[in-house]
């Protein structure tokens, strides 16, 4: 297999990533996570995330070109997340990418990051079967800490439709803050999944955020989670209230069902309404062994084909950002004009910042 | 010769030589837009000094300080540019280069340099004025105070930006007289101030 050798610079939230492809074929994949730095502050602080981003570049663009025996001379194109995402953690990684820029003349590629979550699926490593292409239209289901939206995607590079995104909180965010309220660690998804492993998902009803008929008509594919988030806290206070010990695994169990039923259920809803029978998973949620196991299940009760990338290429990382750019360098496209900066709301329309 | 990048006020950068002085300098005051015009400036000061990247000796990066934001594309435009280079990357205190423009004009007596550090207050550093080696001897600081806090001196500028091409030279100066540059690491003299609150209750 062949392509576009292009290097990929990710800094959207609290990983910095490093990847390199050529074409599909994933040669590199570095991430540096300041993870364990936002742990104490129980959620991702940006100004910590950013600083942690201009200790780490440097770093693992070395690393990076390390792994995958390249050169800076040998690459065609450069690529990096241009949004959305946190402000200044974005600008660490377009001022680095602009920098090897100016110093090698490449063309530089500022491209959307919920794209390259979907590109994602499109790399393996060498001498691994390749995986399949995404010719045919798709809906993707991307959440993680930062974002939980639903795309349907035509094509990757020309048409991308939002479908629905969470109004308030990010599921991600929503797992770190039960985590808090049940006394577990941050980061909240491994944790949670751990704790709900003996606890029973039917123990306690919790609410199911705009799945109501009414609410339905208005957000059919989008997403909430802070009122799923208060009626844990509620819960945990009435049963600290009147003195009872915490079923930490029911309450755990109760809640993930919750957020898996509802980013399942809307996701297959959308295949179903658009006759798409296709769904592909992204982001670090889909670590959640609840979360893909429901969605193997209702996915084949459904008939959609389902696709969830190797977890590496899940959670945030250059590798993908560099797949959408090879995409891009492959399909003729010009790269971005030179003036381009951070843009935090990026819509999802916009693959290429111009 | 050396490429010379400092985001600490607005964004600027310049090609220097330690023989011929400044080769090329352009500076964009604008404190909001750091990373929209880094690659740009880098390339028209290459282009206009007609300078190739395999002339240059080093990259000079101004480490502040500075409002974080933005100190942080040029240090990290700067440290990959040397990274693709295969140059070594120098630090310089973003003060100094402000120090030694003002002992260029008058290179007497005491001197306080001082730049915005938002939030009301101040980043300032103390001088006392230039060495043999045509460096500024900063006696104290960078550091960060509120604008009452700030030492009285006679002598002081308040800078809204740092010069590259002076930047540069300053580094140029270091390496000439065989000094260790400063560490290419940010100045942000603030930790990055979160606090942790505990989960309120909802009922
Ligand atoms: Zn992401």
């Amino acid at each position: 297999m062949t392509g576009p050798l292009v290097l990929g610079i990710e800094t959207s939230c609290d990983e910095t990533g490093v990847g390199i492809v050529r074409g599909r074929e994933l040669l590199a994949n570095v991430i540096a996570s300041s993870m364990e730095e936002h742990a104490r502050y129980g959620g991702v602080v940006p100004e910590v995330a950013a600083r942690a981003h201009l200790e780490a570049i440097e770093p693992a663009l070395q690393r990076a070109l390390d792994e995958a025996g390249v050169r800076l001379a040998d690459l065609d194109a450069l690529a990096v997340t241009a949004g959305p995402g946190l402000a200044g953690a974005l600008m660490v990684g377009i001022g680095a990418a602009k920098g090897l820029a100016a110093a090698t003349g490449l063309p530089l590629y500022g491209v959307n990051h919920l794209i390259g979550h979907v590109g994602a699926d499109l790399l393996r490593p060498p001498g691994e079967e390749p995986a399949p292409p995404l010719d045919e239209a798709t809906v993707a289901l991307l959440v993680s800490g930062g974002h939980t939206s639903l795309l349907l995607v035509r094509d990757l590079l020309d048409d991308v439709e939002l479908l629905g995104e969470t109004i308030d909180d990010a599921a991600g965010e929503a797992f770190d803050k039960v985590a808090r309220l049940l006394g577990l660690p941050y980061p909240g998804g491994p944790e949670i999944d751990r704790a709900a492993k003996d606890g029973d998902p039917a123990a306690i009803r919790f609410p199911r955020g705009l799945t109501q008929p009414r609410d339905l008509e208005r957000h059919r594919y989008d997403f909430s989670f802070s009122g799923l988030k208060t009626a844990v806290a509620r819960w945990v206070e009435k049963a600290d209230d009147e003195g009872r010990t915490l079923p930490v695994a029911d309450v755990a169990a109760s809640f993930r069902e919750a957020v898996a039923d509802v980013l399942i259920g809307k996701a297959v809803a959308a295949c179903t309404d658009r006759g798409v029978p296709r769904l592909l998973l992204g982001g670090g949620v889909v670590a959640n062994a609840r979360v893909r196991r429901l969605a193997e299940e209702r996915c084949a009760a459904a008939g959609v084909a389902l696709r969830i990338p190797p977890l590496s290429l899940c959670t945030d990382n250059g590798a993908m950002i560099a797949a959408v750019g090879a995409g891009l360098v492959a399909a003729g496209r010009a790269p971005s004009g030179p003036a381009f900066g951070a843009d935090s709301t990026l819509p999802v329309t916009e693959v290429l910042v111009p | 010769m050396l490429l010379a990048i400092d985001s600490s006020a607005g964004t600027a950068a310049a090609v220097v030589d330690g023989a011929r002085g400044i080769l090329a300098e352009r500076a964009v005051a604008d404190t909001l837009r750091h990373a929209e015009v880094v690659g740009e400036l880098i390339t028209a000061v290459l282009r206009e000094a007609g300078v190739g990247v395999a002339d240059l000796d080093a990259v000079a990066i101004g480490v502040g300080p500075g409002p974080f934001t933005g100190l942080r594309v040029g240090m990290a435009a700067g440290r990959a540019f040397a990274l693709a280079a295969a140059r070594p990357a120098l630090g310089v205190v973003s003060h100094d280069a402000v120090a030694a423009a003002a002992y260029e004009a008058d290179p007497s007596g005491e001197l306080l340099v001082v730049t915005d550090a938002r939030r009301r207050e101040l980043y300032w550093s103390r001088y006392r004025g230039l060495d043999a080696a045509g460096l500024p001897i900063r006696d104290e600081g960078p550091a960060l105070a509120r604008p009452a806090d700030v030492p009285a001196r006679e002598r002081r500028i308040d800078a809204t930006a740092v010069p590259a091409g002076m930047l540069g030279l300053v580094a140029e100066r270091v390496l000439a007289a065989g000094r260790a540059p400063a560490p290419v690491v940010p100045l942000y003299l603030r930790s990055p101030d979160v606090t942790l609150s505990a989960p309120k209750r909802v009922s």
